[in-house]
């Protein structure tokens, strides 16, 4: 286990490894959002309130749900780079920002879309959607942060302290429904008794989570890919795989 | 003592979450009241809400006491948590999910009647996601039960 993560931890083992990663969990993103799609727009039955429109849950809570995951995978690999200084950390935690972005955008305008027709209102204040515009910004301030520095691993240090000092906000997030009367609803899948969404209903969603995590790890890796050979352009692996490649195209 | 530079960089990352997560739960605290995003109707007649400025109340529409007026958009209903009451007037569009029983939200100010003058309302979604069929078996059920309960020999 210990000599795996090790290996893992070395750029040239991780460039290798994480193509495959990367093929395959496109390939089962691919079956699981069509399954969960189908499932979710045409066999699941409507709602006995809403109608049709509950179906947006099948974008809404999975982003939700990644938003936060996104975050955690990004601070725990920003801890792990401050503490071991691990290159393929580093990497990582800044190639997850901006697709945690993504997620947290697209939970927000989704439950805005679906606000307005069944709430009233676009918009409003409460604990859960503030607490999820202000992972935005954290996202979107990491991303500034860890750019502004000419220095790519100092850069990636100081992105780090702010993503541990953010990972307050995640358990804000989760619990805000059930610490403060807010308008958003209490949770419906993640609580301890059972579920209060009918089984039709719960099958494409977490058929739509599965896919949406796969989404995640394969456009990940391919971030990451691109990532660490511009750390490590001038490593000696980095000018070979460029070799050869150059050499291929010649012949 | 000595401490390895891993060490420290450990004591250092566990101390950042540590402090924010404190600083955060005492300034939450703190704030708690203004977190809310709405009063319950017991909490208004306790007087906790405010008096003179705006404020939300929320809690379900007691069944039967929705009233429209027929010449325009006014309407006025009762909003209960089901210990105590507010009475709420309002002018204009509902939200797709008003119905008695729905739990809702109204933004607006106590007039001097103690009759809540909405200048917005919202309605609140439940957690609940079922298909209509399901909901009719599980209102029978409830029903049959509650007859069962009351102690009628029968119809």
């Amino acid at each position: 286990m210990y000599k795996w993560i090790h290996q893992f931890g070395s750029p040239k083992y991780f460039y290798d490894v994480s193509f495959r990663v990367s093929f395959w969990c496109g390939v089962v993103c691919v079956i699981f959002l069509l399954a969960g799609l189908y499932g979710g727009l045409v066999l699941a039955p409507a709602d006995y309130q809403q109608g049709d429109s509950f179906r947006i849950i099948y974008i809404h809570v999975p982003s939700a749900w990644m938003s936060m995951f996104v975050y955690m995978v990004m601070a725990v690999s920003g801890g792990i780079s401050l503490i071991w200084r691990i290159k393929v950390n580093e990497v990582i935690a800044r190639s997850a920002a901006p697709l945690g972005a993504s997620f947290t955008f697209l939970a927000l305008a989704t439950g805005s879309l679906w606000g307005k027709p069944m709430w009233g209102a676009w918009w409003v204040w409460d604990a859960r959607l503030t607490s999820e515009l202000i992972l935005l910004f954290l996202y979107l301030g990491y991303m500034a942060l860890v750019s502004a520095f000419e220095d790519r691993r100092t850069g990636a240090r100081a992105g780090a302290i702010l993503a541990l000092v953010g990972v307050v906000n995640i358990p804000i997030i989760h619990y805000s429904v059930e610490w403060w009367n807010t308008l958003h609803q209490g949770p419906t899948v993640t609580k301890f008794s059972s579920p209060s969404i009918h089984t039709s209903m719960l099958i494409p969603l977490l058929l739509m989570w599965i896919g949406f995590m796969c989404y995640f790890f394969s456009v990940l890796m391919i971030r990451a890919r691109a990532e660490i050979l511009e750390y490590e352009a001038n490593a000696s692996w980095v000018r070979d795989l460029v070799n050869q490649s150059a050499k291929r195209r010649s012949i | 003592m000595t401490l390895t530079l891993r060490k420290k960089r450990i004591l250092m990352v566990s101390g950042i979450v540590l402090g924010i997560g404190i600083a955060a739960t005492l300034i939450l605290t703190a704030f708690e009241k203004n977190l809310l995003y709405f009063y319950s109707p017991t909490q208004v007649r306790d007087g906790e809400a405010p008096q003179s400025r705006a404020f939300r109340v929320g809690g379900l529409v007691v069944d039967g006491s929705v009233q429209r007026d027929p010449e325009s958009l006014r309407v006025s209903f009762d909003l209960t948590d089901t210990a105590n009451t507010v009475s709420v007037q309002y002018d204009g569009i509902l939200p797709d999910l008003f119905r008695e029983g729905q739990g809702i939200v109204a933004n607006g100010k106590l007039d001097d009647n103690g009759v809540f003058q909405a200048a917005q309302v919202l309605a609140k979604h439940d957690e609940n996601y079922m298909p209509p069929e399901v909901a009719d078996a599980l209102n029978s059920a409830n029903a049959a039960e509650m007859f069962k309960n009351s102690g009628h020999a029968g119809p």
